[in-house]
């Protein structure tokens, strides 16, 4: 292991900006998030980034590394960088706001757009919904709820880049855990709303986000699943609401 | 709930329509190729083969579904690549697409009149 990390970082606004390079002390066990918390210690007091939690949980660290999305707190140097050089850049596909943070506000404007918002068809008053842990679509629904928001996914994605309208991995797979809950009454609405332009029927099957979504999830899967759904419902088949 | 109608469905139903014309191809595609390699593993000449399909409905037949599809098919691919590269207004997109067609139509219709008629 070097003593040194050759670190690339983007400084900049919306207007552009450079690559400035730092020599930061290598550690064991060192993230991202850390080597890039000590440049704004030590280094630069005026670089901006974003975090939270520092622990996988809030979505809100990930940057480029080395062309890739990654969470960073949870990313480690050693697995980014074999020979301790490091680029260091704000999101694709977001607007830069300065340096590292990005502006997040159209990544979430599609998700409301997905139609991501829960619809109760019940009141408190009611009975508690019985759903089984093995119900299929109760299966569906969890395999892709542990979305923490961080946005890799939609950086991570070619047909964002290609398509700004697309909705992109992240909204759909939301709207996937809907579609799956029969709590849930606004199922048709929902699939009507993902089958415009730029709804699921843009996704290009590139598996991007299934290969980086730092939570192991499979937007590419839940997309595929909102395309059999809206495909039954136009043919007429087999559509529950 | 039937999905799909209206002007803003049609990314859908174009969806659907890519996805039918798939698989209106895929057996089409292996006859050709078996038909292929007969006549060229068999040494048919250029006239030999012209005696078996002029005249005969069936190839006809097949070769127009095969057209009308690959057609369907690839236009909606070629839309696709044009939004995505070029971002056109979607009333110059969907003309282009539409010429597109037309041109894969003719060219595939003058094929088929050529070796049937």
């Amino acid at each position: 292991m070097t003593d040194t990390l050759q670190v690339d970082i983007w400084r900049g606004d919306t207007n552009g900006g450079s690559y400035s390079r730092y020599a930061v002390p290598a550690q064991e066990s060192q993230t991202i998030l850390d080597v890039v918390t000590w440049v704004q210690r030590h280094a630069e007091p005026g670089l901006a980034y974003r975090f939270a939690c520092r622990v996988g949980m809030c979505g809100s660290c990930a940057m480029m590394v080395n062309g890739a999305p990654r969470w960073t707190c949870r990313t480690h140097v050693r697995k980014a960088s074999k020979d301790g050089k490091l680029t260091i850049a704000p999101l694709r596909n977001m607007p830069v706001v300065k340096d590292l943070v990005c502006d997040m506000a159209e990544f979430f404007d599609k998700w409301i757009k997905a139609g991501s918002v829960f619809t109760p068809t019940e009141t408190r008053n009611d009975p508690m919904a019985a759903i089984k842990p093995d119900e299929p679509d109760r299966m569906n629904a969890n395999a892709a709820i542990e979305c923490i928001n961080c946005g890799v996914c939609y950086a991570g994605c070619d047909t964002v880049e290609a398509n700004p309208d697309y909705l992109g991995p992240a909204a759909l797979n939301r709207a996937w855990t809907l579609v799956n809950d029969r709590r849930d009454g606004a199922g048709s609405e929902r699939l009507s709303t993902i089958s415009k332009a730029g709804g699921c029927h843009s996704c290009h099957t590139h598996q991007s986000c299934a290969a980086l979504c730092p939570n192991l999830l499979n937007p590419t899967a839940s997309i595929a699943g909102l395309k059999r759904k809206t495909a039954k419902a136009a043919l007429g088949l087999g559509t529950r609401r | 709930m039937v999905l799909g109608r209206g002007a803003e469905m049609l990314d859908l139903r174009l969806y659907l329509l890519q996805r039918l014309s798939a698989m209106v191809m895929a057996p089409l595609v292996l006859g050709h190729i078996g038909m292929m390699i007969y006549a060229a593993q068999g040494g048919l000449t250029a006239s030999e083969i012209l005696a078996r399909t002029q005249g005969n409905q069936w190839w006809a037949l097949f070769y127009g579904v095969f057209v009308l599809a690959a057609a369907i098919h690839a236009t909606i691919g070629l839309r696709v690549v044009l939004h995505e590269y070029l971002k056109p207004p979607p009333r110059l997109l969907n003309s282009v697409a539409l010429a597109l067609f037309v041109c894969l139509v003719a060219l595939g219709a003058r094929a088929i009149m050529a070796v049937v008629l």
